[in-house]
Order: structure tokens, then C-alpha cells, then sequence
């Protein structure tokens, strides 16, 4: 496990919440910021801020470097072969509907097929139910296994020669099912679909690596992994990007305007219309840089001892059901489960009465919760700042859930 | 560990109604029906009222939620049920400013409403105890117009 050291970099974590010390087990949600991204924030704000790509003066080139800089640690942190390849985006759903808006439009028509999972998260689902009532394209569900993993076999069989576009996530948000991106791309590619990869829970919790993997694009956010809010990134592969239309119109992404014609910037500014996420983009770069200090293989290896040690210790607790992948090594840091008939609501209630953050609710994957037969669930979610207490803290908490609901039942 | 606190929210009586319903299920003929959603977590009540000469002749209510949500569309249905459209409308009125922990008027008898007070101390979970009010406020206006 990683030290507690760690917990010192984060100062929201050092607070009481009902008169107990704060257990924050919502990263998943989003994740708490250390103070490296906050002063990296505070610092471009005190002494750099401008607007870029256009002031002659010093505070113009400053604001420039910072913000392209934070793209070349981005095109490092994913392995990109180049930084036009990364386009700073407002988040995963800007990035997934950019590519469904743009690629998808050009390239699907009728009698086409995309190609999803029952396991995606909202965002990675309208986009495409939204595509497909656009051009008249079949939208496709690859099945489920009953551990909430996905077989080869499946994927095999529901990807067809009429199959354009296979969007799936790489860890699942509810299930922490982490999915054989690499396989899938293959087999996508094989009939000639592209691949577009959810990496909204990867970013955080492993590493990422765009040529390995042979996606074709990448959509993830920067305050899941430590960084602001507002800030995401879009890979997505030169040769497709290059052919592919803007969808924003606007200032910063033109090379020349006219009276009745524009002509747009190369990449990857011409996806990047007004005035960027400037200080967003610094704060992910700093939080790339607290990452990857610590090691992103440091930081899987965590939480999976983390999930691990959660799922035997919840398991000990009569009547509360866990889903998702039974084997702890095949899910990332969360663990989502009932108890018994107490809805998941009351169960986050009485937790936060006790000092700890979890989720309730359906986890923006609706489609899921069907599947799983169920309509919420409650999820605790791990980062490298939780530690072994936390979860002691957790099962005490639901132990008292458990009680009180038994007592007035 | 802060089981006052819980109390607070969870009075016996909501208990009461969460495990017993009342009014559950659903009027079959001529009767108005307003299905909503919570669309943050997912809860959802399908609601069933029979109105006669602006009278609320029965009310019934289904659907899934957590003990906030369900006991609260349980009283609900209780309350109105023989009431004046009028009389449910300001129920309504009351119970939102209740919610709000704006000062309400008192003149009324709540009955197992009053347990809900709580709730108000709690702002992530008016909207369960709102769901339902909501539903019925929704079916009663469209009778009117």
C-alpha cells in the first residue's frame, strides 16, 4: 500500500464532517485535489495570466508555454505520437460528443451499426442513441457476463462487417470492471470500425498508453485524477482528426476568416474554438506530474489491495450483496453493493452522519441498474489518498446502517 | 456515533410507512395518472388519483425509492384523499415551505406529515420527500385546466 504521507498533500481531507474525521470514498464522482494542482492554479492566476496564441507581450507568451506545455505532458502522460493528436476539451462528454458529432456524422449512415455495452456510463451512451436517430444506424449492446465482465466471444459476435464505431468503456464507473481495451480495438479493426475508448476511471488508476492500446480515441477528465473540473482531453489518432470537421466555430480556431468563407488552424486547435481552459489545463498538468511522482503502477497496485481488502471486509457483513467482478485483481478501486432492503439513499445518509462520503443512487448508468435488476445502488470508490481505516470506517458505518434499519424494521 | 441525529430523520412513524404503505398500488379506471422520476437517483412513483367535483375520491401510489420518498407518497396519499383539489393544493403549499424550513401556517392538523420536518435538515433529501407532492400537484392542475 502507498504510505499515508500521501493524505498530507490533500488539505480537504483534513476535516471533520458530523463530528467525525472526514472518509471520502466518492473519487469516483470525482476525485480531492492536493495542494500541488491548487498552487499550480494559483500561480498561473498570480503571475501569468493571459489569453494565448495572440499577445505579443511577456504575460501572453507565458500563459502560451504553460498551456502548451500541459499538452505535451498530456501527449506524454497517454503516449500520443504527437501533441496535435491532444485536444483539451471541457470533459469526457464534450470529448465523446465531439467525436460522435464529428467522425460520427461523416462517417455513419443507414444500415450501419455502433456498437456499445450494457456497462456504459450515460455519457457514453447518448451520444450515440443520439447518432443513431440522426442517420438511422442500429445501435448495438454487447452482452454482459453474470460477473459483470465482458468475453471476447460476445464482442466477437455482436461486431459485424456493418459495424462503424465500437465505443467502450475502459473501467466501468459502477462495476470497477476493467475491460481487454486492446483485444476489442483489435477485433474492432478487423471489420473495419473504429475504436473509441471511455477512459474517464482509467486516467486515474492506470496507466494509459494510446499506441499500445491502437485506440483510435481517448476521452477522459482531468478532475477524476487529482485536476480541476472543466478540463478534459480528447485523443484521438492524426489521420482521423485531420479529415474530421470542427464542431465549435468561433475565435482561436481559425486560420483565416472571410465575409462568407473561414478556413480553420491545423491540429489540434481547430477542435478548440474560443478561449481554452487555460488554468484548467495547468492544473491537469500538475496533477499529471503529483501522478506520476508517485507512479501510476504504485497507484493501481493500491487500489486494487484497497478493493481487495473492502470486498473481504464487506462480505462479512450479513445481507450486503457486492457487484461486479468477484475476482479483486480483474475490478479497479470500486466496490458498489447493497444492503439488504435498506435503500442505498438511507445508507449514504447514515454514513455521512458518521463522517463518510459515498454514492448513492443509479451512477448516470441507468441501462446498468437494469441489468443488474435493481434501481440504485450505493458505491464506495478508492483513491490513493484511502487507506485501510477508511475502510474499517466504512464497514463500522454499515454495520450501524444494518442496525438501525433492523431496529426499526 | 450520531443515531440522534438519524432519529431526527427518521421518525418511527415514517418507518411505519415505509414498511406499511398505504394507499399502494393502482386505480384502474377513469383515473388520472402522473408518472415521475427523480432523475438524480433514480427514484420513481407512479401515482393514481380519482377526482369527483373537485374532490379527491381516492388516491393510490407505486413505485421505487428509498424510505424518505416512499413514506412521504404514502402520508401524501393519506392526507388528500377526501380532500377539496383546493385543500390538496394547499397541503402542498404547506408541505413545500416545511421542506424549505420556511415558517409554515400551523392552523392546519398535518397528522404523519409532521414527522417529515426533519427532512429539511437533511437538503440532500428534500427532493425525496418532495417526489410525490410533486406528482399530485402535476395531476391536479392538468384536471383543471
Amino acid at each position: 500500500m502507498l504510505s499515508k504521507e500521501i493524505r498530507s498533500h490533500f488539505p480537504i481531507l483534513n476535516q471533520e464532517i458530523n463530528g467525525y474525521p472526514l472518509v471520502y470514498l466518492d473519487s469516483g464522482a470525482t476525485s480531492q485535489k492536493p495542494v500541488q494542482v491548487i498552487e499550480a492554479i494559483k500561480k498561473y492566476y498570480e503571475f501569468e495570466n493571459s489569453n494565448v496564441h495572440r499577445g505579443v507581450h511577456t504575460l501572453g507568451n507565458r500563459a502560451t508555454e504553460s498551456y502548451e506545455g500541459a499538452r505535451e505532458k498530456v501527449r506524454k502522460f497517454i503516449n500520443a505520437r504527437s501533441t496535435q493528436e491532444v485536444i483539451f476539451t471541457r470533459g469526457t462528454t464534450t470529448s465523446l460528443n465531439t467525436v460522435a458529432q464529428s467522425y460520427g456524422r461523416a462517417n455513419v449512415k443507414e444500415g450501419d451499426e455502433i456498437v456499445i455495452t450494457h456497462m456504459e456510463h450515460h455519457s457514453n451512451i447518448i451520444p450515440w442513441q443520439q447518432l443513431a436517430k440522426e442517420t438511422g444506424a442500429t445501435l448495438k449492446y454487447i452482452d454482459l457476463e453474470e460477473d459483470g465482465t465482458l468475453s471476447l466471444d460476445q464482442v466477437r459476435s455482436t461486431i459485424t462487417d456493418k459495424t462503424k464505431i465500437v465505443s467502450i468503456v475502459y473501467v466501468s464507473n459502477v462495476l470497477g470492471t476493467m475491460n481487454p481495451i486492446k483485444e476489442i480495438t483489435q477485433i474492432a479493426h478487423e471489420h473495419g470500425a473504429i475504436m473509441v475508448v471511455d477512459g474517464a476511471q482509467a486516467a486515474p488508476h492506470l496507466k494509459l498508453d494510446v499506441q499500445n492500446l491502437d485506440c483510435d480515441f481517448l476521452a477522459f477528465s482531468g478532475h477524476k485524477m487529482c485536476g480541476p473540473t472543466g478540463i478534459g482531453v480528447l485523443y484521438g489518432k492524426k489521420e482521423l482528426l485531420e479529415v474530421m470537421e470542427p464542431i465549435e466555430f468561433g475565435g482561436e480556431m481559425i486560420d483565416f476568416v472571410g465575409l462568407y468563407e473561414s478556413t480553420w488552424k491545423e491540429l489540434p486547435w481547430k477542435f478548440e474554438g474560443g478561449t481554452p481552459i487555460i488554468a484548467g489545463a495547468i492544473g491537469l498538468a500538475a496533477a499529471i506530474d503529483f501522478l506520476e511522482e508517485i507512479g501510476l503502477d504504485e497507484i493501481e497496485k493500491h487500489e486494487h489491495e484497497l478493493a481487495a481488502l473492502a470486498m473481504e471486509k464487506m462480505s462479512t457483513i450479513e445481507g450486503l450483496s457486492i457487484y461486479g467482478p468477484v475476482d479483486p485483481s480483474k475490478r479497479a478501486g470500486i466496490v458498489t453493493f447493497n444492503l439488504n432492503d435498506v435503500h442505498p439513499h438511507d445508507v449514504a445518509t447514515v454514513l455521512d452522519m458518521n463522517g463518510i462520503a459515498v454514492r448513492a443512487g443509479h451512477h448516470c448508468a441507468q441501462p446498468l441498474m437494469k441489468w443488474l435488476q435493481c434501481t440504485a445502488t450505493a458505491r464506495a470508490s478508492f483513491y490513493l489518498y484511502n487507506t485501510e481505516e477508511d475502510i474499517d470506517r466504512l464497514v463500522a458505518g454499515l454495520r450501524t446502517a444494518k442496525e438501525y434499519f433492523n431496529d426499526v424494521f | 456515533m450520531s443515531s440522534n441525529n438519524l432519529d431526527q430523520l427518521y421518525r418511527q412513524v415514517i418507518m411505519d410507512h415505509y414498511k406499511n404503505p398505504r394507499n399502494k398500488g393502482s386505480i384502474e379506471d377513469g383515473a388520472l395518472t402522473i408518472d415521475m422520476n427523480n432523475p438524480t437517483c433514480g427514484d420513481r412513483i407512479h401515482l393514481t388519483l380519482q377526482v369527483e367535483d373537485g374532490v379527491v375520491q381516492n388516491a393510490k401510489f407505486d413505485g421505487e425509492g428509498c424510505s424518505i420518498s416512499m413514506s412521504s407518497a404514502s402520508m401524501m396519499t393519506q392526507a388528500i384523499k377526501g380532500k377539496k383539489v383546493e385543500e390538496a393544493l394547499q397541503l402542498s403549499t404547506i408541505f413545500s415551505d416545511m421542506m424549505l424550513g420556511k415558517e409554515y401556517d400551523d392552523s392546519i392538523d398535518l397528522g404523519d406529515i409532521e414527522a417529515l420536518n426533519g427532512v429539511s435538515k437533511f437538503p440532500a433529501r428534500i427532493k425525496c420527500a418532495t417526489l410525490a407532492w410533486k406528482a399530485m400537484e402535476k395531476g391536479v392542475s392538468e384536471e383543471q385546466k
